[in-house]
């Protein structure tokens, strides 16, 4: 085409960007890459090619890391923890170095990350890798204030990361720059589809002052990945990627006492409501689901328009497609680049060939040869079409309608993920009452795909747990300086010989839905005293008696939308009843236990549930200083529903100090009372009963903790267990939990000291942080 | 935005700009206008962060290269409406002025691009110089445009703003840009928008009608939104947004508002009407990003002088420099290209 046919056609020509800085580095290393281990690079081992998925070249061999490999990196990491931890304000200054050497590297990351991904240039240089400058820059100054405003924390050790190929720079900048700030030392896996960027961020990081062994890079399939993930020299895993994966590798590492974190998959709902601007709202989905060709775990990917506005929308939808360009992702006027492997291109097609709604593919151009699929609708589906239901990972959006804001809501959130969720209206008071009413991770009002180092990612339900990024993301490389003892296991009084019983009969039932309950199995246990006398029974809780409970919660659920305030009134007043019969408790727990200290547990008792009314409203969100025009607010939302082993060596201490604090922010709550001692807590439901707590908030329930221990970890309409009994049930909850990637916090065998309210730890545990972005302006 | 069945598509019903042989594709009908629309002048919404985060994307998402860059920058120039508009205009500056929109380019440099000769999309001058540059294009085949109705302030008596669009089609200025009352628009008189609009349009008969919409005078994206449906709506040929003379001129933001109105408009009824940004576009490279900005948005229908114009005076300057470093490979000065 000359200058004179251009005139007429007004065609977008090649713009293409250079690739051969990118290709030279390469070439520096011969095109092979061994690991980098001790702050150098190994020999290559048996390597796998890293290809272009736009071309199908190779770029480079690439290594398979052996156990010896893996190994070697632990041990490294491991020998270079204590004295990097040493030093915040010295790491400060090596996270700001490499934030500045990405800068200063940016367009070579870039086009690496292009040639190896197959995303557009124009993702790579304007939001990937400025993204990850921004993340190493916040998590310098996180560092630095580390001494000061995190003095009770300390870094976890070493740890494993696993990182997907979506935004292989990105991720690992996720991973690594919280990790390095806070003390830790890390051995990472990039995705074995691309290695690159990871390769040359590791071979860079000697330029900013990274001592040898703070950061190994091993490269290798998923059978690298688990030798990391079982890996005994690891404190913790965090892994980004596929739901199926993080639910093994939540298995694989149960009760091992490895911290965990996983961001999975989603399904995430891109909601228009009628008086949305429609065309910002298209805008916004090209940004969505066609951004890195869909192959995002927060793709707004299911499209939920309302009714009267469906068939318009559509239409300007598939014309806005219809301009969408395709091509060689180192083109810089391209929209959509490739898919990242031969393999997921084909589990797209087949997925959108397999469905039954009006499937409509973008009329633009696709490239000959390389991984390339076109943006594709599919329209006329409903929830239960597979494809409304499965995540698809590719440029595809799905979509459906709805009628009214409560349809919307119901829709959105009938679904297994919890990732994000889009919104888009400019009426503010609907845009306030459904974002909060969205179970997710994160919120985009009028927006989508904005993400940033100082507001919290990460999902609920089978979306994953934990959150990356502000100071929420801290907690996932951190733990208390404190530690914590071994626990003793406490065994109920035997049976003696010759028994002792009251005249009259009182029978604890298990206390479910504000109602006491008989057992569903029929079965009892008598409670001894350590002296012999029978001080009662108690009921033995089965399955259908959690069951049943957990229906109670369910049915209690407008606990989790009253106020604090109201909660706090509510927190007292059972202190102010519990205070009205604080002898006869003391005495209860003294039978029970055989000694002395039950009036100074129930005055403790009493004290904690103020502790918790005080905080009922008090656990103030966040705005995040986010740089966009517009807040991104951090609220802390209830987990929802938690099941939870009470201790056992205090009655009623012990259960106080962990209903107190769920019900504070607004969670239900199932307790298994103390196994040995449970009488405290069979006492405690008649406080319940007159102090206005709703039936179903609190469910108590009595028995063998090993018993329900599998149940109430696998039990798929819980939201999370904790656990701090005596009996060692941290394995099972954990691997039963890896069901519905509940959230859990067991004690490993560890005691806790319930003299302390702790109440760090159980804001954290008794809440989801929700980050919800609002962009504004007019 | 109404159902489009409710506006039946009335293309090729409109009147043609018979024996106006300067402008290219004639075929195009002229908007008819349409009764004013309240409930979809109502509905219209623009969600400003989110335009301007579209704006702000786009030059990343868009990149023209080479020979590309070179042919689009020669059609910018056939879309540009050489201006002036000083209180110190004379005869001889506009003469001076016509004689560069007659010759934009340097021979040279269009013979090494292998173009034929180009014009630019016309002259816009004050009413008192129309006279003059009619006189001066004669025979080159490019429109002469006069500002009209009071411009820039849009406050003289509507008798007079009428009178002064007769005058001005009467002295040969083939397009007038008028100017709309800013004050309907920030108390939500759309009626009287649209009438003021419709007796401007009748006034300029067969001469076309650019509606200046003054969007730095408007307050919010909103109502940038709302006064164009309602100008289309009253028979505006195109719409334009500034005068330049207001504080902010033309923007991306304001634009993507303005061409996604456009849009709706040729959704409704089958009318493309045409979108002149003027003032503060002054880069080859700020009028690449708005030629991407109506390919993806409008089309390449709109990619024609017909139906797109920047109101511009130093842009040229630096698209013929950027065309000279295309064919020498070397950054060209200033001086070496002829002033308008």
């Amino acid at each position: 085409m000359n200058v004179r046919d251009i005139f007429h056609s007004m065609d977008y020509g090649p713009a293409p960007e250079s690739a051969s800085e990118a290709m030279d580095w390469l070439a520096s290393h011969k095109g092979m890459f061994g690991h980098w281990i001790d702050g150098g690079w190994t020999k290559a081992g048996k390597t796998f090619d890293s290809r272009n998925p736009a071309t199908g070249e190779t770029l480079a061999k690439v290594s398979q890391a052996s156990q010896k490999d893996v190994d070697a990196a632990v041990k490294a990491a491991r020998k270079a923890q204590k004295s990097w931890a040493k030093d915040a304000k010295a790491r400060a200054r090596v996270l700001y170095a490499l934030a500045r050497l990405i800068q200063k590297q940016s367009r070579l990351f870039a086009v690496l990350e292009t040639l190896d991904n197959g995303k557009p240039i124009r993702e790579s240089r304007d939001i990937d890798i400025p993204l990850v400058a921004r993340h190493f820059y916040y998590h310098a100054g996180m560092a630095q204030l580390m001494e000061d405003e995190l003095p009770d924390r300390e870094a976890l050790g070493v740890a494993g990361q696993i990182i997907p190929w979506n935004f292989p720079l990105l991720m690992l900048a996720w991973k690594v720059a919280p990790a390095l700030a806070m003390g830790n030392t890390v051995v990472l896996k990039p995705a074995e589809y691309t290695s690159l960027t990871a390769l040359l961020f590791a071979d860079l990081s000697r330029e900013a002052g990274v001592p040898p062994g703070v950061l190994n890079i091993v490269t290798g399939d998923g059978a690298v990945g688990q030798m990391i993930v079982d890996h005994p020299d690891i404190d913790k895993i965090a892994f980004t990627g596929s739901t199926s994966v993080g639910r093994k590798i939540r298995e694989a590492t149960a009760g091992s006492g490895k911290k965990l974190t996983l961001e999975l998959g989603g399904k995430s709902p891109y909601i228009v409501f009628d008086d949305a601007d429609l065309d910002s709202a298209i805008e916004g989905l090209v940004d969505a689901i066609w951004f890195n060709q869909g192959q995002v775990c927060c793709a707004g990917s299911r499209l939920l328009v309302q009714e009267g506005v469906a068939e318009r929308f559509y239409t300007r939808l598939r014309a806005r497609m219809d301009k969408l360009r395709l091509g060689d992702p180192l083109d810089k006027c391209i929209d959509v680049g490739a898919v990242v492997d031969p393999v997921q291109l084909k589990t797209i097609t087949d997925l959108v060939d397999g469905s039954d709604g009006e499937v409509y593919r973008a009329s633009t151009p696709l490239p000959e040869g390389g991984c390339f699929y076109p943006p594709t609708l599919i329209t006329g589906l409903q929830p239960a079409d597979r494809l409304m239901q499965e995540e698809i990972f590719g440029p595809v959006l799905v979509g459906t309608t709805f009628r009214t804001p409560a349809e919307a809501v119901d829709l959105a959130n009938n679904t297994r993920y919890g990732l994000a969720a889009t919104l888009w209206t400019e009426n503010v008071n609907l845009a306030l009452d459904i974002a909060p009413k969205l179970v997710s991770g994160v919120v985009w009002v009028n927006a989508t795909n904005l993400f940033d180092a100082a507001a919290g990612f990460g999902g609920v339900r089978e979306s994953g747990f934990g959150r990356e990024g502000g100071w929420e993301g801290l907690l996932a490389y951190t733990k208390p300086r404190k530690p914590l003892k071994k626990i003793d296991k406490v065994d109920p009084a035997a049976a003696p010989e010759k028994a002792e019983a009251d005249t009259l009969d009182r029978t604890a039932k298990l206390y479910i839905g504000g109602k006491q309950a008989r057992p569903d199995g029929g079965y009892s246990r008598a409670v001894w005293s350590p002296r012999g006398k029978l001080l009662g029974h108690v009921g033995l809780a089965n399955r259908k008696d959690l069951r049943n409970a957990v229906e109670a919660m369910n049915a209690a659920k407008g606990w989790s939308t009253t106020t604090g305030h109201l909660r706090a009134q509510i927190l007292y007043y059972i202190g102010e009843n519990l205070s009205a019969r604080a002898d006869e408790f003391a005495s209860r727990i003294d039978a029970m236990t055989g000694k002395r200290g039950g009036k100074a547990e129930v005055l403790a008792s009493i004290d904690r549930l103020f502790t918790w009314a005080a905080w009922a409203d008090k656990y103030d969100g966040r705005a995040k200083g986010v740089p966009i025009r517009g807040i991104a607010l951090a609220m802390n939302e209830p987990v929802g529903k938690i099941g939870a082993f009470a201790a056992d060596d205090s009655p009623l201490l012990g259960l106080v100090s962990i209903i107190a604090p769920a019900m504070a922010m607004g969670n239900r709550i199932t307790v298994m009372a103390s196994e040995p001692y449970p009488l405290a807590a069979t006492d405690f439901y008649q406080v319940l009963d007159t102090s206005d707590v709703p039936g179903g908030v609190v469910n108590i329930l009595t028995g063998s903790h090993s018993e329900l221990a599998a149940q109430m970890g696998g039990h798929m309409d819980l939201d999370a267990v904790w656990s701090f009994s005596s009996s060692d049930l941290s394995a099972v909850i954990e691997r039963e939990a890896a069901g519905n990637l509940k959230r859990t916090w067991v004690n490993h065998g560890r005691a806790r000291d319930w003299a302390e309210a702790d109440s760090a730890a159980f804001l954290s545990a008794a809440t989801e942080v929700k980050t919800i972005w609002v962009p504004y302006g007019e | 935005m109404p159902d489009t069945s409710n506006h039946p598509t009335r293309e090729g019903t409109g009147t043609a700009r018979g024996g106006d042989a300067h402008l290219p594709q004639l075929h195009e009908p002229r908007n008819a206008g349409m009764a004013l629309d309240m409930d979809w002048v109502r509905a219209a919404q623009a969600n400003t962060s989110a335009i301007e985060r579209r704006a702000a994307t786009l030059p990343g998402r868009r990149s023209v290269k080479k020979e590309y860059q070179a042919a689009w920058l020669l059609k910018a120039i056939t879309m540009i409406d050489l201006t002036t508009l000083a209180g110190d205009d004379t005869e001889g500056r506009v003469r001076r002025l016509c004689a560069k929109a007659a010759q934009p380019v340097r021979q040279d440099i269009l013979d090494a691009l292998g173009m034929g000769p180009i014009t630019t999309g016309a002259v816009c001058v004050y009413h008192d110089m129309v006279e003059t540059a009619v006189d001066a294009l004669k025979g080159t085949g490019i429109p002469v445009a006069a500002v009209s109705t009071g411009f820039p302030a849009g406050l003289s008596p509507l008798p007079l703003r009428v009178a002064e669009i007769r005058e001005s089609v009467k002295s040969g200025a083939q397009e007038i840009d008028i100017v709309i009352s800013r004050r309907h628009v920030l108390t939500g008189n759309w009626q009287a928008l649209y009438d003021e609009m419709a007796e401007f349009r009748a006034a300029c008969g067969d001469a076309h009608v650019k509606a200046i919409l003054a969007t730095g005078e408007l307050g919010t994206l909103r109502n940038v939104a709302r006064a164009s449906l309602v100008c289309m709506m009253a028979g505006a040929d195109f719409i334009k947004t500034s005068t330049g003379k207001e504080g902010v001129n033309a923007t991306l933001p304001v634009s993507l508002v303005m061409i996604r109105a456009i849009r709706a408009y040729h959704e409704a009824t089958g009318f493309r009407v045409g979108y002149k940004p003027a003032g503060g576009i002054s880069k080859a490279k700020d009028a690449l990003t708005y030629l991407a900005l109506i390919k993806d948005e409008l089309g390449d229908r709109w990619l024609q002088p017909d139906m797109f114009r920047f109101g511009a005076s130093s842009l040229l300057g630096d698209i013929e420099r950027q065309l000279e470093h295309h064919v020498t490979g070397r950054y060209s000065a200033g001086y070496r290209h002829a002033m308008a």
